[in-house]
């Protein structure tokens, strides 16, 4: 059996908006190896939550539209299955948890409830097992007096609380993989470090997949085993998480890199953000997404779209730049291996 | 001193005989054209507590001097229109605190028509000169706040506060809904606008890291109290008061090698309840290092180096 989870191939999914067609997601491939943490990272707007909407079948049809690609869960197709198909790995194989973890919990139902009606449906279980099954949950999630706990209403716990609730919930099923989408992007770090040391010790524990969706890179330092950096609807570079912090092949990620403080460097040093802002997605650039802003453009970035190059020396490093072309002028803050091409 | 709180106490009465205290007894110095960082965990009161200082709540007990005048403890209609010349404040959501039917020119222009001293012409060259100066654009005036992105919303946001050159503002998360670019962007339009200026910010935020970069000092709240507030490196980079400790340990860096070495300690169990406390250090319930008089008393204000306190009864 292949160690690939779920393999996404050249997903592409548009909005049809009165102002236009956004192409919010164009071609975007990706794998999760079982067990690991995937981190996705860019910009607000840059597609990262239609990604992965798009693979649990929760995207508005319409005004969303796929209008292309693949993506396989343990080898079987999942895009854009019928409804029932689609509940089945929903919520089961693939759980799920949000940003703000008020809009998927319901208000009038107690904690402990909601996700017995989980364990009911999908796994058949009587009303008395399923509330016995989900104080254990709640338990694992380190919510302390669970029992309690359990018949509690959602406005009666704290942010962290709920997120783990959450989480609680989302694993009713035992998911192969879990997609958190900024989970823990509304709250302080000490509630943020307990919700990421659950999640790390769920993947132990369950041998877990989790794709993690975040703009915070020392989340991803944290958590990620391999990371895929998204621009404007495309994946600009992946690799190990070493690959994208230390051997940064794409000056979007290094440009990341710069805009954040640095715990050991002075206070003096100013920060720097990208300048500019991203591409109109109703009209994507016909060259690389990033030209526009991008500090090392050449002509050819204008009017072609950069291949995806694997660096040399490693299976698993990819940049979409054309600073890695063999030919290309040497960039002394960019990683370049004179590398080939991937496909 | 720019502005200074002495025991500050915000309490709220909700339901019978329940008082939840949000600000219980702060007592806080902020110098002329600093920046102090405010941090702590989620309903720690640090919201509160900018909004007391500045008039937005009544204050319950204690004192709050602003330039060598006692504020009153709750503002009258008169008061807000004295002192919203002088102290302002810069929220944290910029979805929800620009009102969606204002043009952006109405919204940024807004206070200074209040304040009555600039004629309607004037006040356009100004949201002109201030739409510039935060890096968006004078043409931008007509349009509305759902044309502009979270960062350009961030910035319609300061605009207003500033335009009427106050001397304090409170940036209450003014970064925490942004992505990293354009929190690098607000920051730096915040530093220059100190410089420029010789404003006086109080800068609320959950990212301890941003918070070291942007502040002079930081001060950490834990449930309504201060546990310590120093210079912004001497408490990011040496910790006293156990909460603290706790928290700086739980902040992760940018840097996989170093994440592979961190050690997490858990806090353990929950917040205590804010509602109906006696006295007592208010991390006791939490603190790996409690000794039985801790949950009794409270513990006093403790200098422990330069500028650098601690109220922890380990430093008494
Ligand atoms: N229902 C929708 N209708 C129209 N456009 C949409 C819809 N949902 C998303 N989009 C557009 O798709 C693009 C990608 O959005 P997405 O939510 O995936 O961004 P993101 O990377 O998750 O950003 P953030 O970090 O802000 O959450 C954006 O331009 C967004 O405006
Ligand atoms: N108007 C109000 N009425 C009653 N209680 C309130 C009110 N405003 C705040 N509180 C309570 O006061 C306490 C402090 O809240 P505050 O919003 O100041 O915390 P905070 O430190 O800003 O938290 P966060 O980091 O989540 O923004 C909380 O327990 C909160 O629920
Ligand atoms: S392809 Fe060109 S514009 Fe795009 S990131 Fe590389 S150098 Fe910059
Ligand atoms: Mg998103
Ligand atoms: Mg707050």
């Amino acid at each position: 059996m292949s160690d690939r989870i779920l393999e996404v191939d050249n997903l592409s999914v548009e909005f049809a908006t009165y102002g236009g067609t956004v192409k919010a997601v164009r071609g975007v491939s990706f794998h999760v190896n079982r067990g690991e943490t995937l981190a996705i990272v860019g910009e607000s707007g840059c597609g990262k939550s239609v990604t992965v909407q798009a693979i649990m079948g929760i995207i508005p049809m319409p005004p969303g539209k796929i209008t292309g690609g693949s993506a396989r869960l343990n080898g079987k197709d999942i895009l854009g299955l019928p409804a029932k198909q689609a509940n089945q790995f929903r919520g089961v194989e693939i759980g799920m948890i949000f940003q703000d973890p008020m809009t998927s919990l319901n208000p009038t139902m107690t904690i402990g409830d909601q996700i017995s009606e989980t364990l009911m449906v999908h796994r058949g279980l009587s009303y008395k097992d399923a509330s016995a099954l989900a104080v254990q949950l709640l338990d694992k999630t380190k919510i302390a007096e669970a029992a309690k706990r359990a018949k509690q209403y959602p406005f009666e716990f704290s942010g962290g609380m709920l997120q783990r609730a959450m989480i609680a919930q989302s694993l009713a099923c035992n998911p192969a993989v879990l997609m958190a989408d900024e989970p823990t992007t509304a709250l302080d770090v000490t509630i943020q470090a307990q919700i990421l040391e659950l999640m790390a010790e769920l993947q132990r524990t369950e041998n877990m997949s989790i794709i993690l969706i975040t703009h915070d890179l020392a989340v991803v330092a944290r958590m990620a085993d391999r990371v895929a950096v998204m621009y404007a609807g495309q994946i600009i570079e992946s690799g190990s998480v070493d690959d994208i912090f230390y051997r940064s092949s794409h000056p979007y990620t290094l440009g990341l890199k710069e805009a954040m403080p640095s715990n050991k460097g002075d206070r003096d040093k100013k920060l720097s953000p990208i300048l500019g802002s991203p591409p109109d997605l109703f009209h994507p650039p016909v060259g690389c997404g990033y030209f526009a802003r991008c500090p090392y453009a050449m002509k050819v970035c204008e009017h072609q779209q950069p291949p995806e190059y694997l660096l040399a020396g490693d299976t698993t490093h990819q940049a979409r730049c054309w600073l890695q072309h063999a030919g290309a002028p040497v960039n002394k803050r960019l990683y370049q291996t004179g590398a080939n091409h991937a496909d | 001193m720019l502005i200074e709180t002495k025991d500050l106490k915000k309490h709220f009465q909700i339901g019978r005989k329940q008082t939840l205290h949000a600000v219980d007894g702060v007592s806080l110095q902020i110098e002329e054209n600093e920046i102090l960082g405010l941090v702590g965990e989620s309903g720690s009161g640090k919201s509160t507590f900018g909004k007391a200082l500045i008039g937005l709540h009544s204050r319950t007990s204690g004192t709050t001097t602003y330039n060598g005048q006692l504020l009153p403890a709750k503002f009258t209609a008169a008061d807000h229109l004295q002192y919203s010349k002088e102290l302002q404040m810069i929220f944290q959501d910029p979805y929800s605190s620009l009102n969606p039917r204002m043009t952006v020119l109405d919204i940024v222009g807004e206070g200074l028509l209040i304040q009555g001293q600039t004629k309607r012409s004037e006040v356009k060259d100004q949201v002109a000169l201030w739409l510039e100066k935060v890096g968006l654009n004078a043409d931008h005036m007509s349009r509305y706040p759902h044309e502009f992105s979270g960062g350009q919303r961030q910035r319609i946001g300061i605009a207003r506060a500033m335009i009427i050159q106050p001397r304090f503002v409170v940036c209450d998360e003014p970064i925490s809904a942004l992505d990293v670019s354009v929190q690098a962007q607000v920051v730096n339009l915040l530093e220059q606008l100190k410089q420029d200026l010789g404003l006086t910010l109080l800068f609320i935020a959950h990212d301890l890291s941003m918070v070291r970069y942007v502040s002079d000092r930081m001060a950490v709240m834990y449930l309504g109290s201060l546990v310590e507030s120093g210079p912004a490196d001497d408490v990011f980079f040496n910790p006293q008061h156990p909460y603290t400790q706790l928290l700086i340990e739980a902040n992760p860096e940018p840097d996989p090698e170093t994440e592979r070495h961190h050690k997490y300690v858990p806090i353990i169990g929950e917040i205590t309840s804010p509602i109906n406390l006696g006295a007592g250090c208010r991390f006791a319930d939490r603190c790996p290092k409690v000794m039985s008089h801790c949950r009794s008393v409270t513990p006093k204000t403790t200098v422990v180096a330069a500028k650098h306190t601690v109220n922890c009864h380990l430093f008494e």
